[in-house]
């Protein structure tokens, strides 16, 4: 049983008017059951409006579900009696990295999370000391998070969750509004946290090279699960994942359209070593 | 003859410790016309340029010709300057704040003192190139989606009737559809309506696709300008200044050094799927 379990997970944002009767009713999810092992690296796709977002807050407790139930480490989020355990357990990083960063020192934000939760001060230099190292940041941290780039704060804040000794991260577009250098920083920063501290990550994003080193990816649309495999597996269906408004990397479409025009490859190339390996032996058979 | 920037310098904190180059002696002209990517990585100095060319900052040193008139010039009226040269900021949709999607894009043309009946006719014209009809205009510009928010924001700026339409990252926490959609914008601006496009970005692979002209930017400094063919031949420079050539290009010159010879000028996808496939026709004709 994994550390988080979604059963036929439902929510829908109702819109009242001014006598609040209901005016509109949007249904995000729409029955979404997933099982998530602890240690994995999972990876959520979706066009905006998919309710990837939505799914990623009722990890939680943000939002609780208008139906069905979450499960982090089998305890529900409806369970108020639970809350604080549940966002011990699941901490949560969000797109905005100007949102969520409060200390005016690094290294005061990255220990507000344990203070909060009462944990005695030389555990939080402890604690401090060991998020700001495994995220790289030590040498920043007696800076102000203001004279940060975008990546090093997303960095910071990851720190601060880290703090907080969650047993899964979930981060919402972490990289949505970084530059490529702040997006490989971030992705590679969670990369090690899950191989080197065993935390799972559930990673929800839409950009399509920050997901191929997952262990599995879930693709999502209209508040459903769509595909659900190892990157391999979902991005050999290359027409599906556009008819999902979604990319695939540029090697993955540059073989996909060789294949239909009867070159022999495999489905599902990722990267520019396995579509040169396989094109060089084609290319060349004759001239040899 | 639209922009033409010399030896421009911009300082900031000048004559105190922290006095830091933001551009340094940048020498470009943009024609009437062009469609220009500038591209640079955080810290480069391409925000810091763009700003210059409405006159938002003014340059330490140097001089910017606007239809060759300077800019710097006593008495040169910089409110007519700026509804020429239209600018677009990242995360435009921030500064959406009107109770409706009409009187938001109303507001420049408004500001510029035009009457009722030219401010609504310009409105519903910047509206219908973004591509937002009539059942918008008086939805509140909060609950529209992302991209958009977006295209109101640009509708705003083209309700201006610019000539020169700057974007910086237009595209930035926009997903596929979003990105495509507004770039697909931006192409038809330039192709239909004659607008001269500078477009900030981080992406190549979205520059390589669409612009006919690319400008890198370092330390504030010009590196590269050409276009995106021979930009991207400077791969590997471009990766020692935190930048990278589309994965294309990767893919093209991983297969020339095993002795395919590919073009190396292919940037595309569509462009190294012709390529490949010539290539491979070829070797089954010569068996």
């Amino acid at each position: 049983m994994g550390i988080i379990r979604a059963v036929n997970l439902m929510f829908d944002y109702i819109r009242r008017d001014e006598e609040s009767e209901k005016e509109e009713i949007n249904h995000a999810l729409r029955g979404v059951s997933l099982d998530i092992d602890e240690g994995s690296f999972v990876a959520i796709l979706g066009h905006n409006g998919s309710g990837k977002s939505t799914f990623a807050k009722l990890m939680n407790g943000i939002l609780l579900p208008s139906d069905g139930t979450v499960y982090i480490s089998n305890m529900k989020t409806s369970d108020e009696e639970h809350l604080w355990d549940v966002r011990k357990t699941a901490g949560m990083v969000f797109q905005n990295p100007d949102n969520q960063i409060i200390g005016n020192v690094v290294e005061e934000d990255v220990g507000f999370g344990p203070e909060n939760m009462g944990v005695p001060t030389d555990e939080i230099w402890r604690r401090v000391d060991q998020s700001l190292e495994a995220v790289g940041m030590t040498a920043y941290r007696l800076q102000s998070p203001n004279k940060l780039s975008g990546g090093q704060k997303q960095r910071v804040a990851i720190a601060g969750v880290m703090a907080m000794k969650p047993r899964c991260i979930v981060l919402d577009e972490p990289t949505a509004m970084l530059d490529p250098n702040g997006r490989r920083e971030v992705i590679r920063t969670v990369h090690e946290l899950n191989r080197q501290e065993g935390i799972t990550v559930l990673l929800i994003t839409h950009y399509m090279e920050e997901v191929i080193d997952a262990d599995r990816v879930i693709v999502m649309d209209e508040g459903h699960v769509v595909m659900d495999g190892t990157p391999k597996e979902v991005f050999s269906r290359v027409k599906e994942l556009k008819k999902y408004s979604l990319d695939v990397p540029q090697v993955t479409e540059l073989a996909d359209e060789l294949k239909e025009a009867g070159m022999d490859l495999p489905d599902g190339i990722l990267t520019i070593e396995e579509l040169v390996d396989r094109l060089v032996p084609v290319l060349k058979k004759e001239r040899a | 003859m639209a922009i033409e920037i010399k030896d421009l310098c911009h300082i900031y904190g000048q004559d105190t410790i922290f006095e830091q180059y933001a551009l340094k002696n940048v020498n470009i002209t943009i024609g009437d016309g062009e469609f220009i990517g500038l591209i640079g990585h955080t810290g480069s100095g391409k925000s810091t340029l763009t700003q210059h060319l409405n006159g938002l900052l003014k340059a330490s040193s140097g001089d910017i010709l606007y239809n060759g008139e300077s800019i710097y010039k006593e008495g040169y009226s910089m409110k007519t300057l700026r509804s020429k040269v239209g600018l677009v900021f990242q995360y435009p949709e921030h500064q959406l704040f009107e109770v409706d999607v009409f009187s938001d894009v109303c507001f420049g043309p408004k500001n510029l003192g035009l009457p009722q009946e030219e401010i609504e006719s310009r409105a519903k014209e910047a509206l219908s190139l973004v591509g937002l009809d009539e059942s918008f205009y008086k939805q509140s510009p909060f609950e529209l989606s992302g991209g958009q928010k977006r295209r109101v924001a640009i509708a705003g700026v083209l309700a201006m009737k610019p000539e020169v339409l700057i974007l910086d990252e237009p595209t930035a926490g926009l997903d596929p559809r979003g990105r495509d959609d507004i770039l697909g914008l931006v192409a038809e601006l330039h192709k239909n309506q004659g607008m001269t496009i500078i477009l900030v970005s981080h992406s190549m692979e979205d520059v390589a696709k669409y612009v006919s002209r690319l400008i890198v930017m370092n330390h504030g400094e010009k590196v590269y300008d050409g276009t995106p063919k021979e930009v991207f031949r400077h791969y590997k420079e471009l990766e020692t200044i935190g930048l990278a050539a589309p994965q294309i290009t990767y893919v093209v010159h991983a297969l020339r050094e095993r002795g395919i010879p590919v073009d190396e000028d292919v940037t595309t996808v569509e462009e190294a799927r012709d390529e490949i496939l010539k290539l491979w026709k070829k070797e089954e004709s010569t068996c």
